[in-house]
C-alpha cells in the first residue's frame, strides 16, 4: 500500500465551492468557473500515490496549486471532494483531537519563508514539534541540539532566527522538521527563497540526510533543476490539473504535453540525470565491451563522469556505495539521454 | 416599524384612507411617523434598574470597595515613599531605562510641587484609572481574543465597538449615575465603555496579523487551539496589544476627567472647579496636573511595550 493516497482530490476557493462543483466535475475551465461563478479552482482531480520512502516531488509554476496539495496532505486545508489516506487512514475522517495527534506523530512540514518563531531561540524553534507533544524541557532540548548539530547549526542553539542569515533560517526549519522523527516530510518551496549557492547547499544535505533516514518526503517545487535532482517521482501541475507523473527520466525523455515540453526544453539533461537512470541493468548487459571501463558511483550526475567516459573513450560500470555492479553505460545509453528530442 | 410607529402615534389620522386623499404630510415630516424609542428605551431602563438592582448594586460596592481600600492605603503612605516606588516601578517595568525614569521622577514629583491639594488628588484619579484599566483587560482581551478567531464574533462585536465610540460620553454618563450612584463607580462603568474599544480593536488586529506562515507551522506540528493561542499568537501580538493598553490608559485618563461633571473626586474637579470660579490660573495648573499624570501613565506603559517589543522581536542582527 501506498504511504500517502490523494484520490480525486477537488478544491475550490470561494464563498460556495460545493455550488461549483458539479460544473468543475463537468470539465469547466479555470477561466469559465472564475468568469461565471467567481470561484477559483485550486486543484482538479488530482489523484496520485507516494510510496514509502521516496522523495516525491510535486513541480508547477506558482499558482498551480501545488501549495494547496501539500496542505491537504496534513488537512491544513479540507478538499471540497475528494479523499486523502496517509498509511491507510483517511484524513477526512479524523476529529479534532485525533487531527492534532496525526499531525504531531505522522508528519512534519518545512515552509517557503521558514515559518520560524521569532519570539524563541533556534533551541526552542527546533523543539517545538516535541513542545506541542508535550515532552519535558531536558529530554527535547537534547533531541533538539542532536538534530541542530545534524544540519551543522551548533554554536547558534541561543540566537535569534532573525540573527542568521536565511540559509540557516531554513536549515532551522529542517532541523525543527526532523526533531519529532516522524516518516513523512511535507516540504513546500522549502529552498526557493534561497540564494542558488545555498540552495544547492541545502538540496546536498537533504539528499544526504534522506539517504540515511529513508524518510517519505513530499517536495515542492517551482524548479525543474531542484525537482529533476530531488525527486524519485515527480509530479507536475498546471492550473490545479496533475499533468505528468513519472521519474525524472520520464518527464525529460517522454513529456505529455506542450506544457511539460516546455518545461523540460531548457534542461541540461548531464546536470539532472543519474548514472543509475540511465544505465542497462548488469543482467542485460551481456554485448557490452568490458575491456575499457571507467567505475562510476550509481548517484553520480552525467556531467560528473563525462569528461572522463570521454577521454578515455570508454564505457561506464555504475557500482552502488558497497562496489557492486549494477550495470553498465555505453554511448549509446548517454547519446540516448543527452540528445534533445 | 412603520406599521409600529403609525399604530402606536397618538397623532395619527383618522384612517389610513385620509392619507392617500389629502397629501399634505408629505410637506414636513408627519408627527405620526415617529419611532416610539424613547418610551421603550426609559421602560425598558426603569425596568433593569428595578429588577436588576440588586446586581448593579453589587457590582457597585465591588468596585467602590476596591476603590476605597486602595486610596486609603496610598493617601495613608507618606508621600516619599509612594513617590520613590513609583519611580522604582517604572525603572523595572522599563527596563531599567534611566531616561524615561528621570523623566517620570520629574513629573511624579511637580504633582505635589505644583500644589499640596493636587497629591490625594490625583491619587484618586490613578485609583480610578486603574481600575477602570483592570477591568478593560480583564473583559477586552478576551474579546479580542475571541473576535480574532471567530469571523462571526468579529461582525457581531464590530458595530457595538463602533457605537461605544460614537455615541456621545454624556449619554452613558448620566445612566451611569442612575445605575450606580455619583462617585467613582459611573466614572469606572464611562472608562470602561470608552476605553474598552481601542484595547479589543488592537488584540483582535494584532492577533490576526501574526504572521501565517508561522502560525500555519504551529498548526502543522500538531499545536492545540489553546498551545497556538499562548505560545505563538499572543507572544507575537503583545507589542499591538501594549499599544491597545497604552491606547486605553490615555482614554482613561481623559475619561476621568470628564467625568468630574458627575461628582467624580479627583484632579478632574479642580479643574472644573477653576472653571466654575473663572479662576484661569487654578484650572490651567489643575491641567498641567492632568498632563504630567498622563505623561507618567504614558511612559510607563508604553517602556514596558518597547521592553516586551524588544525581547519578541529581536532586531538585533550580528555580523556573520
Amino acid at each position: 500500500m501506498s504511504k500517502i493516497e490523494i484520490k480525486n482530490v477537488y478544491k475550490i476557493f470561494g464563498d460556495q465551492p460545493s455550488k461549483v462543483l458539479p460544473m468543475v466535475k463537468d470539465g469547466a475551465t479555470k477561466e469559465e468557473v472564475l468568469e461565471k461563478t467567481g470561484h477559483t479552482i485550486g486543484l482538479d482531480n488530482v489523484s496520485l500515490s507516494i510510496e514509502e520512502g521516496e522523495t516525491f516531488v510535486c513541480m508547477g509554476l506558482s499558482g498551480s496549486g501545488k501549495s494547496t496539495l501539500i496542505r491537504h496532505i496534513n488537512r491544513l486545508i479540507d478538499p471540497t471532494s475528494g479523499e486523502v489516506s496517509v498509511e491507510g487512514t483517511n484524513v477526512m475522517n479524523l476529529d479534532q483531537k485525533q487531527l492534532i495527534e496525526f499531525r504531531r506523530h505522522k508528519m512534519s512540514m518545512v515552509f517557503q519563508r521558514f515559518g520560524l518563531f521569532p519570539h524563541k531561540t533556534v533551541l526552542e524553534n527546533v523543539g517545538y514539534g516535541l513542545e506541542v507533544q508535550g515532552q519535558k524541557p531536558e529530554e527535547r532540548n537534547k533531541t533538539a541540539m542532536e538534530k541542530i548539530e545534524a544540519v551543522g547549526l551548533n554554536g547558534f542553539e541561543h540566537q535569534y532566527p532573525n540573527q542568521l542569515s536565511g540559509g540557516m533560517q531554513q536549515r532551522v526549519g529542517l532541523a525543527r522538521a526532523l526533531a519529532t522523527n516522524t516518516d513523512i516530510m511535507l516540504m513546500d518551496e522549502a529552498f526557493s527563497a534561497l540564494d542558488p549557492l545555498i540552495r544547492s547547499d541545502m538540496q546536498k544535505q537533504l539528499m544526504d540526510l534522506q539517504s540515511e533516514l529513508k524518510k517519505t518526503i513530499v517536495f515542492i517545487t517551482h524548479d525543474l533543476d531542484e525537482s529533476l535532482r530531488l525527486g524519485d517521482h515527480i509530479g507536475i501541475l498546471n492550473g490545479g490539473k496533475l499533468v505528468q507523473v513519472g521519474t525524472p527520466v520520464d518527464i525529460i525523455m517522454n513529456p505529455a504535453d506542450d506544457y511539460v515540453t516546455a518545461f523540460v526544453k531548457d534542461v541540461n539533461r548531464a546536470k539532472v540525470i543519474k548514472a543509475k537512470i540511465i544505465m542497462k541493468p548488469a543482467s542485460e548487459a551481456n554485448g557490452v565491451d568490458k575491456t575499457n571501463l571507467v567505475k562510476v558511483q550509481e548517484d553520480q550526475f552525467i556531467e560528473e563522469f563525462l569528461p572522463q567516459v570521454v577521454c578515455n573513450n570508454a564505457n561506464c560500470e555504475v557500482i552502488d556505495k558497497q562496489g557492486n555492479v549494477k550495470g553498465y553505460i555505453t554511448n549509446k545509453e548517454l547519446q540516448k539521454s543527452l540528445t534533445k528530442s | 416599524m412603520v406599521v409600529v410607529a403609525y399604530t402606536t402615534s397618538k397623532y395619527r389620522p383618522e384612517s389610513v384612507s385620509v392619507l392617500f386623499t389629502d397629501f399634505s404630510w408629505l410637506g414636513n415630516w408627519p408627527k405620526w411617523l415617529d419611532l416610539p424609542l424613547m418610551p421603550f428605551l426609559n421602560d425598558g431602563f426603569d425596568k433593569l434598574i428595578r429588577e436588576y438592582g440588586m446586581f448593579f448594586e453589587g457590582i457597585n460596592n465591588f468596585l467602590l470597595g476596591l476603590y476605597t481600600d486602595m486610596k486609603n492605603f496610598m493617601v495613608g503612605l507618606p508621600w516619599p515613599i509612594l513617590m520613590i516606588s513609583v519611580i522604582a516601578l517604572c525603572y523595572f517595568v522599563s527596563g531599567r531605562n534611566t531616561g524615561t525614569t528621570i523623566m517620570v521622577a520629574f513629573c511624579v514629583f511637580f504633582l505635589g510641587f505644583l500644589s499640596p491639594r493636587y497629591w490625594d488628588k490625583c491619587i484618586m484619579t490613578t485609583c480610578i484609572v486603574v481600575i477602570g484599566m483592570l477591568l478593560c483587560l480583564i473583559i477586552g482581551i478576551p474579546v479580542g481574543i475571541l473576535m480574532a478567531r471567530n469571523k462571526k464574533v468579529r461582525n457581531a462585536i464590530l458595530p457595538i465597538l463602533d457605537l461605544m465610540q460614537t455615541i456621545p460620553s454624556f449619554c452613558y454618563l448620566i445612566p451611569g449615575i442612575l445605575l450606580f450612584g455619583l462617585g467613582a463607580v459611573p466614572a469606572i462603568f464611562a472608562i470602561f465603555v470608552y476605553a474598552v474599544p481601542p484595547l479589543i480593536r488592537l488584540t483582535d488586529l494584532g492577533i490576526r496579523l501574526v504572521d501565517k506562515e508561522v502560525v500555519e507551522a504551529a498548526e502543522a506540528f500538531g499545536a492545540s487551539k489553546k498551545q497556538k493561542l499562548w505560545g505563538v499568537q499572543l507572544p507575537l501580538a503583545l507589542p499591538n496589544i501594549m499599544q491597545g493598553v497604552n491606547q486605553c490608559t490615555m482614554m482613561s485618563l481623559a475619561m476621568v476627567v470628564i467625568a468630574s461633571m458627575i461628582g467624580t473626586r479627583g484632579i478632574g474637579d479642580e479643574v472644573l472647579l477653576g472653571l466654575q470660579q473663572l479662576n484661569v490660573g487654578m484650572a490651567t495648573e489643575a491641567g498641567i496636573a492632568i498632563v504630567l499624570l498622563a505623561i507618567i501613565f504614558d511612559r510607563i506603559t508604553q517602556s514596558y511595550g518597547e521592553k516586551i517589543q524588544a525581547r519578541t522581536h529581536n532586531k538585533k542582527k550580528l555580523i556573520l
